[in-house]
């Protein structure tokens, strides 16, 4: 079982950010197959939102087949979102935090950063169209 | 979807004072609507009459299929907190959880029981001794007790500390959970950060009059804040409406409710937060009842 944060103040609605904590926690392999979420009664009784809001995050993840709602019994995770193994994402994050150690040493902020990285992302997606456009 | 609140140019006027001008407004069943308006601009007028504790002097409302009034049938469906929580301080939780029995036909003495032990809160305790969180937490769990199909709070947590309102909220929310749809709330509040959380729908009233009523969502996406250079606005105003304007001299900031698609390059287009809309459409209210010198009644 997961818990939920709401944060009022991020700018991302509540709902999605149910949404991206059910998927986030699919992908690190928090939840498995199989497993329940709480149901709307114990997420509204913790973080305090509409109940409306726990069930339109609900039904956006059923509709993306990620959950199933079983009538009378809860919500359970039906299958993981698409993408690598739970396990790459950890390693990855290793490899990660091992380039913002050297980053920081090499004195960047976290918005030299950030910025360092959506250049990159943008370069990568260039390159990658250019590819597929010459093959 | 059924409508649990809907007025018709509803007023209220107290000898020479508009507590309410012609508000229209409309709540869909099962949504919790945030009440939000400056202090006077008629936000208790207007849940007073929908709780059948005043009249109005024009216009109409429809409160659950028929006219708020003050008969048992009606007022079984209607849970009203007011502002200054009414309970006997003399008399305890358990107390007060017999009488509602006595006085409500669809009770539930259970619900309120395990509501108030979740929260640690004793029910042989006199309700004058409890912290003022502890207080308003009774009066919910009692008001849900009732079964209402529509729940009117006046400003519930003004009073209470962080801790208390987020408690307070979570009960709510439960409540709302509990009864499946089957219970619609309007809450009257100041605090727009509560609100984000708990609201799908918002009534804003300044002056006594109604700014804005709709889905929190949608309106969002409805408005947006237009950064560009200072120049003449006539261009956007024909199209949009123009909710609030700031400028310095070279740059101008506008709130705008949207009509279409924005075509002049020169304005980048932001989102707006549920906080600045309301602040923009409280500071426009309040700028169009200077200029026609509207008399603003306090409500009462």
């Amino acid at each position: 079982m997961i818990s939920f944060r709401v944060n009022g103040r991020s700018g991302v609605p509540p709902y999605l950010q149910i949404v991206q904590q059910v998927r986030q926690a699919l992908r690190m392999g928090v939840l498995d197959v199989g497993d329940q979420l709480p149901t709307v009664r114990e997420v509204v009784a913790a973080v305090a939102v509409n109940p409306n809001t726990v069930l339109k995050a609900y039904r956006d993840l059923e509709r993306e087949g990620l959950v199933e709602a079983r009538a009378g019994h809860g919500t359970f995770v039906r299958k993981r979102p698409p993408g690598p193994p739970p396990g790459t994402h950890s390693r990855l994050g290793r490899s990660l935090a091992r380039w913002v150690r050297e980053a920081r040493g090499a004195g960047l902020d976290d918005e030299s950063m950030e910025s360092l990285l959506r250049v990159t992302l943008r370069a990568a997606d260039a390159a990658d169209s250019n590819s597929e456009e010459s093959a | 979807m059924s409508t649990a609140v809907e007025t018709h140019e509803l007023s209220k006027r107290y000898r020479r004072v508009s507590a309410l001008t012609e508000c229209t407004v409309t709540v869909p069943e099962g949504r919790v609507s945030a009440l939000v308006g400056p202090n006077g601009a008629g936000k208790t007028t207007l849940l007073r009459i929908l709780a059948g504790l005043a009249s109005p002097t024009g216009g109409t409302a429809c409160v659950l299929g028929g006219a708020p009034r003050q008969d048992p049938a009606f007022l079984a469906e209607i849970g009203f907190l007011a502002q200054e929580i009414p309970l006997y301080g003399r008399f305890t939780a358990e107390d007060h959880i017999r009488i509602g029995a006595h006085m409500n036909p669809r009770w539930d003495s259970a619900l309120a029981r395990t509501r108030l032990a979740e929260l640690r809160i004793p029910l042989d305790q006199r309700v004058g001794t409890l912290s003022g969180g502890q207080r308003a937490q009774v009066a919910l769990a009692l008001t849900l007790a009732k079964r209402p199909r529509l729940l009117l709070l006046d400003e519930p947590v003004a009073a209470l500390d962080p801790l208390a309102r987020r408690n307070f909220l979570a009960t709510l929310a439960s409540g709302m959970a509990d009864a499946e749809g089957g219970l619609t709330v309007v809450l009257s509040s100041h605090l727009i950060t509560d609100l984000e959380r708990v609201c799908d729908h918002i009534v804003l009233l300044t002056g006594s009059r109604v700014q804005l009523c709709g889905d929190i969502e949608a309106l969002l996406a409805e408005h947006k804040i237009l950064v560009g250079p200072r120049k003449d606005t006539a261009p956007i105003e024909r199209t949009h409406r123009v909710v609030q304007t700031a400028a310095t001299p070279r740059q101008s900031t506008l709130l705008v409710r949207l009509s279409g698609p924005v075509v002049d390059p020169a304005y980048q287009a932001e989102d707006v937060t549920l906080e600045e809309l309301v602040l923009a459409y409280m500071g426009a209210g309040e700028a169009s009842a200077g200029r026609h010198l509207t008399t603003v009644g306090e409500g009462s």
